[in-house]
């Protein structure tokens, strides 16, 4: 017999085997997921929940994918949240110190409570990004924020009524399109192709009989 | 939480590591590669297919599973369905909202056109997500678009579509800057040039990354660009099936909600099919590093409405998928871990082969190892193969691996292991499907104004896809699409419409005497994970 554990879901108690996940025990219950599953992988934030351990006062946070059952865990899924997304065109702003205070005046209002951080199921220092964000540093923001899902529960913590995830999408945004170094041999590349000067050994390459393509292929000259 | 003999096995892998650093490992003669792939490769095993009964590839080989759904009922046939009562009405409809999906409504929303796009679970739900080595594209000066289609050719072994392949790699550096100048972060240096590394099967080190969040940021930014347009994003909606009008070409979908289940009509003067892969029906019980909506869901539709498949029976398995802890079962390893110089290790701590041969020959080398020659590592759930990561380590330096991978650093946590220190444990996984509906170089399907981009199309990879030509895919062909749908819809009057190719096609199913009472497109998976429980619905 496997080893079992009794969960609560949303305040209901089922028996499941210790070893599942929080999302692989819902559907061991009899749960089809429509909302809170996406990747299955830890990447895209659709399986956003919160627990607590009966008898204990913390309340965590987790992803539902990557986290295994525990004895006496209540569970509730937060498979939406109502963040504020705001709409601007990348191709108009400009990293400017003041764009955060036109777009998301609201992150000026953090009180340093840092609940935002330890709701983070990515172990981001989501309060010190937002920092970064408040002093137009875009870039320490991009690099601090790099690993965010936007499964969103910063924003349920916060007191400042402020959506992380969309700030520093922003901020990334800046940084990768404004920010970051531009790559030349880029710019000359896509110029050569539309000068067309691959054009034909491409079509040369494509014409060629199976046999010498695949000669070409077998005797290729590989890079170290 | 290893097993003793786990344990006792990373002592013969640490034993031999020093040696095998720095060696070089031989490659497979074409000849050695062709053998095992005969022998060891599931696309082989004739146990795993069925034949297509009805429709244009009428004959054709399927896997078991998605012969099933072609053969399957579908879900509006004997539904009170009022197509007059139209609810969207749009000049693109796009039905995905992964990578492709999301560009080609980009790019259509660049034409002026209307577009709306139709997604069964929340926009940028994909795999796209998921994708963590990179993005392949020729820009370097040392590699050209020639050297790409040759690299992507042979890999894929010939069968890639010529003009297909010669717009995936000559479109690459723009989708690139494309990406870039939306503000994607890609790895650079210092004085901007980009980060390439190789993956399995490329000539020339053209893999761009954003560290191993590659396809999620790319996904994320592509998903903020369509919100800031305000694109129409209609979530948690299926398509169920196509419409067509009186003139034979595509004009809409029965669209469904996939909490109430109400139905809702679409009409569009053109169609983008960018519903992704099918590693969620799990072909030959293979675990899958898939999205939980991959579910072919757009090729059970294209093909009812007599668009044809290409390369359907072509699939990719990762070579690593992991396979222990059990909770992380068939989830994805990416090829970059191999490709920073990580090896692959049997039980007796023996580099059984080159690390970069193609996915699906190292895939068809893993099961020989385990199967036949008995060297794989015994797990709770099968056997399994060493990739040696502590290798990374010590090939680039300590602190790689937190800077380049992160997210499978941070996976591994979770679980109590540190792959920094401890080599991982793997086994093939199902990928991607190779094949799909085939499409002409303007993304058209042989139904009038329906378009397919992403991996839902057959014939960009061939057979078999290298690392890195999946993200680009999506790009240029979503962007392909989008342009191209973006543009025809100014010439598409929408006639009468109608569900009668569904009627015909159920009928030549009942004919052949090969129709089955599966509802079809799946949608969502069902899973138990072994619980017995007795349910009603």
């Amino acid at each position: 017999m496997e080893d079992m554990v009794n969960i609560y879901l949303m305040g209901k108690q089922y028996s499941v085997p210790a070893s599942l996940t929080i999302m692989n025990a819902m559907e061991y219950a009899g749960y089809q997921h429509k909302r809170g599953c996406g990747c299955r992988a830890g990447f895209c934030g659709a399986c956003a929940t919160i627990y607590r351990i009966k008898g204990q006062n913390e309340l965590k946070f987790c992803l539902a994918c990557q986290t295994k059952v525990e004895d006496n865990m209540y569970i509730a899924s937060l498979p939406f949240f109502p963040g504020v997304k705001k709409v601007y065109d990348i191709y108009e702003i400009k990293p400017t110190e003041d764009i955060m205070m036109q777009i998301y005046p609201e992150i000026y209002s953090c009180i340093g409570c840092n609940a935002c951080t330890k709701a983070c199921p990515q172990g981001l220092n989501v309060m010190q990004y937002i920092a970064y964000a408040q002093r137009g540093d875009y870039a320490a923001c991009a690099e601090e924020s790099f690993d965010c899902i936007a499964c969103n529960m910063c924003s349920s913590r916060c007191p400042a009524q402020i959506t992380h995830p969309m700030v520093s999408l922003l901020a990334r945004r800046l940084y990768g399109k404004y920010i970051a170094p531009e790559t030349e041999h880029l710019a000359t590349r896509v110029k050569e192709i539309e000068d067309g000067v691959f054009t034909e050994a491409v079509e040369e390459l494509a014409a060629k009989p199976l046999d010498q393509i695949k000669e070409l292929y077998n005797h290729r000259d590989i890079e170290k | 939480m290893l097993t003793q003999e786990m344990l006792d096995s990373i002592k013969k892998v640490e034993a031999s590591r020093p040696q095998r650093i720095g060696a070089d490992l031989r490659r497979m003669t074409a000849e050695e590669k062709q053998e095992l792939l005969k022998k060891f490769h599931p696309d082989y095993r004739e146990d795993g297919f069925v034949y297509l009964a009805v429709g244009p590839n009428k004959g054709e080989k399927v896997p078991t599973e998605l012969g099933q759904l072609l053969h399957g009922k579908s879900r509006v046939l004997g539904k009170d369905v009022d197509l007059d009562d139209i609810f969207y009405d749009t000049d693109v409809l796009i039905i995905g909202g992964g990578g492709a999906g999301a560009s080609a409504a980009i790019e259509a929303d660049n034409k002026g056109a209307r577009v709306t796009i139709v997604t069964k679970l929340r926009m940028g739900d994909a795999n796209t997500m998921m994708a963590e080595g990179g993005i392949q594209a020729a820009d370097k000066p040392n590699d050209s678009p020639a050297i790409h289609y040759l690299d992507a050719l042979g890999g894929g072994h010939f069968t890639n579509k010529p003009e297909l392949l010669k717009k995936l790699v000559t479109e690459a550096p723009d989708c690139i800057k494309w990406l870039n100048e939306m503000g994607v972060m890609f790895d650079k240096e210092a004085d901007g040039t980009m980060v390439t590394t190789h993956g399995g099967g490329t000539s020339r080190k053209r893999m761009h990354a954003c560290a191993d969040y590659s396809g999620a940021e790319i996904m994320r930014v592509l998903r903020d660009e369509v919100i800031n347009r305000g694109i129409e994003i209609v979530d948690f909606t299926s398509a169920i099936e196509l419409i067509l009008d009186d003139k034979g070409a595509a004009a809409g979908a029965v669209l469904m909600n996939m909490e109430t289940g109400e139905i809702r009509i679409a009409r569009a003067k053109t169609i983008v099919i960018a519903t992704g892969g099918a590693g969620r029906l799990h072909y030959q019980g293979f675990p899958t590093s898939n999205h939980y909506g991959a579910t072919a869901d757009g090729l059970i539709l294209g093909y009812r409405a007599g668009a044809n498949l290409l390369y359907q029976d072509a699939i990719q398995y990762h070579p690593t998928g992991v396979a222990y802890p059990a909770q992380m079962f068939g989830a994805l390893v990416t090829e970059k871990v191999r490709s920073l110089g990580a090896q692959l290790i049997n039980v007796d701590g023996e580099a059984f082969m080159n690390p970069l041969e193609t996915r699906d020959v190292t895939v068809a080398s893993i099961i020989r190892e385990c199967k036949q020659n008995g060297k794989g590592v015994p797990t709770p759930l099968g056997s399994a193969i060493w990739l040696d990561t502590p290798m990374i380590e010590i090939i680039n330096g300590a602190g790689t691996i937190e800077k380049k991978l992160p997210g499978m650093l941070r996976m591994y946590e979770k679980f109590g292991i540190d792959m920094r220190t401890t080599p991982i444990l793997i086994y093939p996984t199902l990928h991607y499907q190779n094949g799909g509906l085939e499409i002409s170089a303007n993304g058209m399907t042989t139904v009038e104004n329906l378009f397919v981009a992403g991996e839902a199309v057959g014939g960009v990879h061939g057979r078999n896809r290298l690392m890195g030509n999946s993200l680009l895919d999506i790009i240029v062909f979503g962007r392909n699409a989008g342009k191209n749908a973006g543009d025809k819809c100014k010439s598409v009057t929408v006639g009468k419409l109608n569900l009668d190719h569904v009627a015909k096609y159920a009928d030549e199913l009942e004919k052949a005497g090969a129709a089955n009472d599966m509802e079809s497109p799946m949608l969502l998976p069902k899973y138990t994970h072994g619980s017995q429980i007795n349910k009603f619905n």
